[in-house]
């Protein structure tokens, strides 16, 4: 895939650039909005904090050193942990619903990939607070449960880390099925057939043919659930309390509570890597499946 | 020699078993909603046999081979591998193996673990599996390509892949679907000698679903002739080609020359036959059956029965006039298309022999036969 896109890219660019002009509105927005801020907090997160708050100008690398406190250690460990099973958990409920979809006959997949969609087009923050409303002692999870007999007592769920991760699945679900989706309907179902035949179980049909072969699937949607799950920040504030603290809050907190701009910045700039450690996972993958299966 | 179409209940040969059937199916049916695809078939393929199950799309030979790859199961029915019974048997508890249409080799996969993976399922140990493998690919002429990946295959060597992978198993049977279809001709004439020899050599029985008769005649021990959902005739690829049980048969095997017309008076042993083409004098026919006189029918010959000639031959058998429409060379033979009625063109070929006696087109000919290759068909 990157491979194509730069051939067909660099082609006309190499001749002439007489349409470039027309990215330079782009260009500047970027230019302007995201790469000047993204420098200036970079360099702050070298800084150092005032008495009261503001930002001294004095190279240090303090603010990074402070972040192997293991206060902070902790925090960074729940936002992976949270942000892990978040996908992991994504996944299992993702899969069979992307495969069942791409199996369904051609004329019911958008129908259904449109229902998969639907929760978007509600704000986000109306969906959180229909979780606490849901969640909370006298919600309609515990109601339920107490009414089928499963437990006695109300459950503790509200502003617990199983909230957070069922606020993070259910906003996400969605980006783990897209890309499945993709990858199962490009999967030839002859090849399930033939393994099948080949005396695999349904399990090994699954491990040894299904999950190679939709790997690219499996690693996309995984990086686009983990990216923004462990950088989530209004479900753990909102559904998690403050025991089940994740990345996003600690860099909310530093940079308006406790008024440590330099620490948040420093905050900010460990979640970039984590996340762009993720991204080149990814393309890395997607290199090596695509070079697999055209047999370079 | 002369057959009235057989229903297809008695068209299969069940009495011709003295070994053990390696397959037995038994009344089998299968609908695809309103659709009945597979109507009461029944069949046995005796052990080493190469069976063709031979039909234009459509027929229900594609859901047979599915049914005893275990894919899909019989609505009716029962079918039997090595006598047991297979109803609820999933396809990888069945000792059958699949070559597919398009091959469906795993692309992540090499050609040695495309190879192993049955063998892998079964878990049969590493060792031995190293051996069986090589020895698979030895067999196709695949040796020294293990490490390379389908897509660094060309076609016929995909399909080579594709048979090691379902023979390495050692199956009670290669099941073959369109096994050369993908193939181009040169390609799959080579092919077509080398899969015949491999299952001559490993002993293998085959059922290979085709809808190509010239490939089904030579490569099969026995042919079953399907249409729509229905087995109308099995026998050995001479028996269905020279003695086709209907007109079906006939047209589906090859090229049938067909006169409709009724019968006529008896003459000696034989009958008169009238053609339905008012300018055509009575012929002879050969009937075993004491046939009703004026009872309808449909005479049949194959091109290489007829024989050409531009006077009238001195025979007391059959023979038809007509004028040469067009002249076809196409190699070894030459393909003449002759002109017999207003609606009725009729085809024949000769060596392209350049001592033989040419013919143009717009030359007036006679047609004539031996007498008992005149096949009827009554409707």
């Amino acid at each position: 895939m990157p491979d194509h896109d730069r051939a067909s890219s660099q082609a006309p660019g190499r001749s002439s650039c007489r349409s470039c002009w027309l990215a330079a509105p782009g260009l500047l927005w970027m230019g302007l909005f995201f790469l000047a801020p993204l420098g200036l907090v970079f360099a702050i997160s070298f800084a150092s904090r005032g008495t009261y708050g503001g930002i001294v100008w004095e190279f240090t690398a303090a603010n990074y050193l402070d972040l192997l406190h293991p206060l902070y250690g902790k925090i960074l460990g729940q936002s992976l942990w949270y942000a892990s099973l978040t996908t992991a958990i994504c996944f299992v409920l993702g899969f069979p619903l992307a495969y069942v979809i791409a199996r369904s006959p051609a004329r019911w997949q958008p129908v259904l990939l449109l229902l998969v969609m639907l929760p978007f087009w509600t704000n986000f923050l109306v969906r959180t607070y229909a979780w606490m409303i849901l969640l909370r002692q006298d919600g309609l999870a515990n109601r339920f449960l107490m009414g089928l007999g499963v437990v006695d007592a109300p459950l503790e769920l509200l502003y617990t880390p199983t909230a957070v991760v069922i606020g993070l699945v259910y906003s996400y679900l969605p980006f783990m099925v897209l890309p499945l989706y993709v990858a199962v309907e490009r999967l030839d179902p002859l090849l399930v057939e033939a393994a099948w035949d080949l005396y695999a179980s349904r399990w090994s049909v699954f491990t040894r043919v299904v999950v190679p072969l939709t790997m690219p699937g499996i690693v996309g949607g995984c990086v686009l659930v983990f990216i923004p799950s462990i950088g989530a920040f209004i479900t753990p504030d909102l559904l998690g309390g403050a025991r089940s603290m994740m990345i996003g809050n600690l860099i909310q907190h530093e940079y308006l509570v406790v008024r440590d701009w330099p620490l948040g910045s420093a905050v900010s700039f460990v979640l970039m890597a984590i996340v762009m450690a993720a991204v080149v996972l990814y393309y890395r993958h997607a290199d090596r499946t695509a070079e697999a299966l055209e047999g370079r | 020699m002369a057959t009235s179409s057989t229903p297809p209940f008695l068209a299969s040969d069940q009495s011709l078993s003295p070994t053990p059937s390696t397959i037995d199916v038994r009344g089998i049916v299968r609908r695809h909603g309103a659709v009945l695809a597979v109507d009461q078939v029944s069949f046995q393929v005796r052990r080493g046999e190469f069976f063709s199950l031979l039909g234009p799309s459509g027929a229900g030979k594609t859901s047979v081979l599915r049914m005893l790859a275990g894919f899909e199961d019989p609505d009716e029915g029962d079918l039997l591998i090595d006598g047991r019974s297979m109803l609820g048997v999933p396809p990888n508890r069945r000792p059958v193996n699949l070559v597919f249409q398009s091959y469906a080799l795993f692309p992540h996969l090499t050609v040695f673990d495309n190879v192993a993976f049955g063998l892998k399922m079964r878990r049969v140990a590493s060792t031995l599996i190293e051996a069986q493998v090589r020895q698979a690919l030895t067999m196709v002429k695949l040796f020294g390509k293990e490490a390379r990946r389908p897509a660094q295959l060309s076609g016929g060597e995909q399909q080579r892949v594709a048979l090691a992978r379902a023979l390495v198993n050692k199956p009670a049977v290669v099941l073959l679907d369109e096994p050369l279809a993908a193939l181009d001709q040169q390609l799959r004439q080579a092919m077509q000698v080398e899969l015949k020899s491999i299952q001559q050599q490993a002993g293998l029985t085959c059922v290979c679903v085709t809808h190509h008769q010239e490939e089904a005649m030579m490569m099969s021990d026995r042919i079953a002739v399907m249409h729509q959902g229905r087995m109308w005739q099995v026998g050995s690829p001479r028996e269905v080609y020279e003695r086709p049980c209907n007109l079906f048969v006939s047209r589906f095997l090859g090229v049938s020359n067909e006169l409709p017309g009724r019968i006529g008076a008896p003459i000696g042993e034989d009958r008169l036959f009238q053609p339905i083409d008012a300018d055509q004098p009575p012929l002879t026919v050969r009937t075993l059956t004491s046939e009703q006189a004026g009872r309808p029918a449909t005479l049949s010959l194959r091109p290489e029965q007829l024989r050409m000639a531009r006077e009238r031959p001195a025979t007391s058998g059959p023979v038809l006039s007509g004028r040469i429409e067009k002249v076809l060379f196409a190699g070894s033979d030459t393909k003449y298309l002759v002109r017999v009625g207003p609606e009725r063109v009729w085809e024949t070929r000769m060596t392209s022999d350049a001592s033989l006696p040419s013919f143009a087109a717009g030359d007036p000919v006679f047609l004539h036969w031996s007498l008992p290759d005149g096949r009827l068909f009554f409707e």
